[in-house]
């Protein structure tokens, strides 16, 4: 019943064994060792799972590993380094944006593939786009300076 | 001295092995490692009445401070570094916090009350103090010089003017132990007191408190590398998942076990009305709970049909009452009264709705217990842990690893009993991880209550009597720590009895009028053993009910009076010169003008201000907020709130005042969106859907803060105090804006429509 799935995670070719259907975080978490994206619901209703799948962002929560075979997964820890940062990773560190942090693949994975199409985003726009994402610790207005700070960064 | 290497970490952390392949992987036990590797010698018992307890000093001069309360992201470590390079004289780049790990802290009480600096960072200011008056002996007794001649820079005691004359603190005990006593209190927890004969510094000279120092660990956090509890792997784990009945108060009857057969190394663990599942991988753990069939106990009905739930709390017998406030006669002078004010308001049930469910891993083997756990009170989840699982308290120990947020007694402190009985009955180290209707369906919840205010006027319109009363569930149906397997679900359910503590409050706030009474009553569990709806401490406990009623009715008792809200609280706070300077601070900051809003309930956007303070501990916070209400669609926005803020001694403006947002911002989120759903059987708000919060939509436009540092004071709480402020604030500004009073909360939309329908 289980499968070998190849995917590509973070720019290095990766295997599992596994239920088709079991949920792409698992492989990712539980199955390769990773440390991020993190499991908040387990229903995409609230973003700490994001990934991007060949650039888009999923919630790997709910979406079947067998999904993902032969494409190449970006997680947080590969969007950016601390030699060569995301703006929004950047961002995220000049704004000290978060207090537990459980909930960043969410944010930063939704907003950098959102502001790759949209990189002068108005404040509402923003606020739009970011529908769904959860922060408890309501660490919001700074989650707005580092949008705002890393849209100005990238179309600088 | 030896370097540190892996194998004195594997050796220190015993079966720990932390998924080594990933970069930036490091546990904080491994910090932990190194900071008790380097030191040589016989380190003194972890006792309070020892300094090295507290301080070491590395061989390069660098500072470990042994902090035994608990950073939960707020940044507390920072301010504790700051306090602790401010006495001893070195850079704050030199100083590392360790926390959260019973071998290597004392049990100053974990997260708990704001009291992270309050008390454990004046702790530790007085333990660096101490450890500087000692090193500074000691280079006077080497450099032959008296202790007056010299001064300390960056960790090098030095005669100032003589460049020969120095010696660094590593130089004169960097490595090795103090072996220094000093006098402590006797009492564990946010009690801990230590006496030291040091005097710590004036304000006056400080360098390094009162600046803004970054959260190094964010770093870790936004670049995916920090390790959670969630990350922690121990070489042979099971994972397991809890069974939780359809019907709270249910217990299994039957379990078939076949049901499950088909799912590799899925097994059932039970143990009296406890039921779980094991596998040796995490989806089959999952799968197997889903698919476990479980004859249950006849279903039963625990709980009021949710729109009853006031009412249940009106109506049920009080199993405690107290009146704290009791000056003047009330009755008699409401009796006497030209006009008697009178409202009530009501709060719901409301969940810590952690941002992941709870996770933690225990390993039970061999007459020993280690435990990772996310709780806020890693000392207390160890005392819980050697209970349940029948050890002394010495071979158990417990290790904190950040969690996703806590805010409380969330279900964190459940997590770590499951941890610890499974592990105990499959003899394997055992991860739990919750599932999301877990962390928000079967968390403590913060208590619903019920309040009533009643202010007599005097033709004049002169408040001669006050009286304020509050009825709703003790804020401690279960413990606000784990030190007892009798506070949690695994406990409950299997055999531990519980007990509430009977405890509840009255608004801190402090108007001086001549007749005032503020007393209150609790009523009992609804469900005494295992229930979802079990209350326990949620951050600010009792500060947001108490306050959005209480502060509500101040505005209600200005505008019968006749008076402008800020002008009536600063009228009856005149007395307190604290307490007036955050309503004129923030009334000042905010530009407000006197008089209700002249566009009152014009249009189909309303907008209007409304002000409210509060006192916690020590703190006071005063807030304006700003809203438009949308009439025809009842959504209220808040769009901007003006926070004056002054607790003492500021230690890091920059951390502080995220530490409001944060506040502001979640406060907001249950004054406008927040109430846990329950059906007569079970709690129905169990996901994101069922129990929503604020999302960035709802977000202010802006947050002001005025801090008010008063360098010269204690330093007092700042990590809930603005909590309970909000609330009302946004209900007296949805008056200013419609002249409908919302007396309910949440605030959502529907209600907000209904209020001015109604009107």
């Amino acid at each position: 019943m289980n499968q070998r799935i190849s995917l590509i995670v973070d720019g290095k070719p990766a295997t599992v064994d596994a239920d088709p259907a079991m949920p792409l975080l698992y492989a990712l978490h539980a199955e390769l060792g990773l440390n991020n994206p993190k499991f908040g619901c387990g229903k995409a209703q609230c973003g700490a799972c994001t990934v991007h799948l060949d650039g888009a962002p999923v919630r790997s929560c709910v979406l079947p590993v067998s999904a993902a075979a032969g494409k190449r997964v970006t997680t947080l820890n590969g969007l950016g380094t601390p030699e060569n940062p995301h703006p929004l990773q950047a961002a995220y560190i000049a704004e000290q944006v978060p207090q537990c942090g459980y909930c960043l693949s969410g944010w930063v994975m939704t907003a950098a593939a959102f502001l790759r199409n949209n990189p002068k985003p108005t404040d509402a726009e923003i606020r739009q786009a970011m529908a769904g994402i959860k922060c408890r610790c309501g660490t919001h207005m700074a989650i707005l300076r580092a949008i705002k700070r890393a849209a100005a960064a990238m179309s600088a | 001295m030896n370097p540190f290497t892996r194998r004195d970490f594997l050796k220190a952390t015993g079966s720990l092995v932390v998924s080594v392949a990933m970069p930036g992987a490091v546990a904080t036990a491994v910090g932990q490692g190194i900071s008790s590797r380097a030191m040589i010698g016989d380190k003194p018992s972890l006792l309070p009445n020892e300094l090295d307890s507290w301080i070491a000093v590395l061989p390069d001069g660098s500072v470990t401070a042994f902090f035994g309360k608990m950073d939960m992201g707020q940044g507390v470590d920072v301010a504790i570094a700051q306090m602790v390079a401010e006495e001893m004289d070195v850079a704050f780049e030199k100083v590392t916090v360790v926390m959260g790990d019973t071998e290597f802290t004392c049990n100053q009480g974990g997260a708990s009350g704001s009291t992270g600096i309050q008390r454990g960072g004046v702790t530790l200011r007085n333990a660096a103090a101490e450890a500087r008056r000692i090193l500074v002996e000691m280079a006077a007794k080497k450099l032959e010089v008296p202790l007056g001649e010299l001064a300390v820079e960056d960790g090098v005691v030095h005669v100032p003017g003589y460049a020969l004359q120095r010696v660094s603190y590593g130089e004169l005990i960097g490595g090795k132990h103090f072996h220094h006593q000093i006098e402590w209190n006797k009492r564990y927890g946010n009690a801990l007191a230590l006496k030291v004969r040091a005097k710590p510094k004036p304000p006056s000279r400080y360098k390094v408190v009162g600046k803004s120092f970054p959260q190094k660990i964010v770093a870790d956090k936004v670049f995916g590398t920090a390790q959670y509890i969630t990350d922690v792997r121990v070489e042979g784990m099971l994972h397991g998942r809890v069974i939780r009945p359809p019907n709270a108060g249910c217990t299994p009857v039957s379990v078939d076990e076949g049901s499950i057969r088909g799912i590799p190394g899925a097994r059932v663990v039970r143990e009296k009305d406890y039921l779980a599942v094991v596998a040796e991988r995490e989806w089959d753990a999952v799968r197997a709970a889903e698919q476990l069939k479980v004859t249950w106990s006849a279903q039963c009905t625990p709980f009021p049909p949710m729109e009853k739930l006031y009412q249940h709390i009106r109506e049920t017998e009080p199993n405690g009452k107290r009146v704290p406030v009791n000056r003047g006669n009330v009755e008699a002078t409401l009796k006497g009264a030209a006009r008697v004010v009178e409202a009530e308001y009501e709060w719901p049930l409301q969940s810590h709705a952690s941002m992941g469910p709870a996770c933690a891993i225990a390993d039970v083997r061999d007459g020993e217990a280690r435990l990772w756990t996310g709780t806020q009170k890693p000392h207390f989840a160890r005392d819980g842990v050697a209970r349940m699982a029948g050890l002394p308290l010495d071979k158990v120990r417990a290790t904190w690893v950040m969690g996703p947020g806590s805010y409380g007694r969330n279900d964190a402190g459940d997590a770590g009993h499951d941890a610890t009985l499974l592990s105990k009955l499959t003899g394997r180290p055992v991860r739990v991880q919750y599932m999301r209707h877990e962390g928000t369906g079967w968390d403590p919840k913060g208590p619903a209550a019920v309040f009533r205010g009643r202010a007599g006027l005097d033709a004049s319109g002169n408040v001669v009597a006050y009286d304020f009363y509050g009825k709703g569930f003790t804020r401690q149906e279960v413990a606000t720590n784990e030190s007892n397997p009798k506070d949690t679900l695994a406990g409950q359910l299997t055999g531990w009895k519980p007990k509430a503590n009977i405890v509840f409050q009255h608004p801190a706030e402090d108007y001086a009028f001549t007749n005032k009474r503020c007393w209150w009553e609790t009523i009992p569990p609804m469900l005494a053993v295992a229930s979802p709806l079990r209350v326990s401490h949620l951050r600010d406990p009792l500060g947001p009910e108490l306050h959005f009623a209480s502060e509500s009715f101040i505005d209600e008792v200005a505008t019968a009076a006749g008076v402008d809200p800020v002008t009536f609280r600063l009228r009856h706070l005149a007395h307190n010169s604290r307490h007036a300077a955050v309503v004129k601070a923030v009334a000042e900051k905010a530009g407000w003008r006197a008089g209700p809003s002249p566009n009152r309930g014009k249009g189909d956007v309303m907008v209007g201000r409304g002000v409210s303070y509060t006192e916690r501990n020590g703190t006071v916070v005063a807030v304006i907020a700003e809203v438009e209400v949308e009439r025809s669609s009842g959504r209220v926005w808040a769009k901007k709130f003006t926070v004056a803020h002054d607790c003492g001694q500021i230690i890091n403006p920059g951390g502080l005042k995220l530490t409001i947002e944060g506040n502001v911002v979640m406060a907001l989120s249950r004054t406008l969106f927040e109430e846990v759903r329950f059906t007569p059987n079970n709690v129905a708000s169990v996901d994101w859907a069922t129990y929503p919060i604020l999302e960035l939509a709802d977000a202010p436009e802006a947050i002001d803060i005025v801090l008010i540092d008063r360098p010269e004071m204690a330093p007092q709480g700042a990590g809930e105090p603005s909590t309970r402020t909000v609330p009302a604030a946004v209900a007296n500004a949805i008056f200013d804006a419609t002249g409908v009073r919302v007396r309910r909360v949440p605030i959502t939309p529907e209600r907000m429509k209904a209020a001015l329908a109604r009107a």
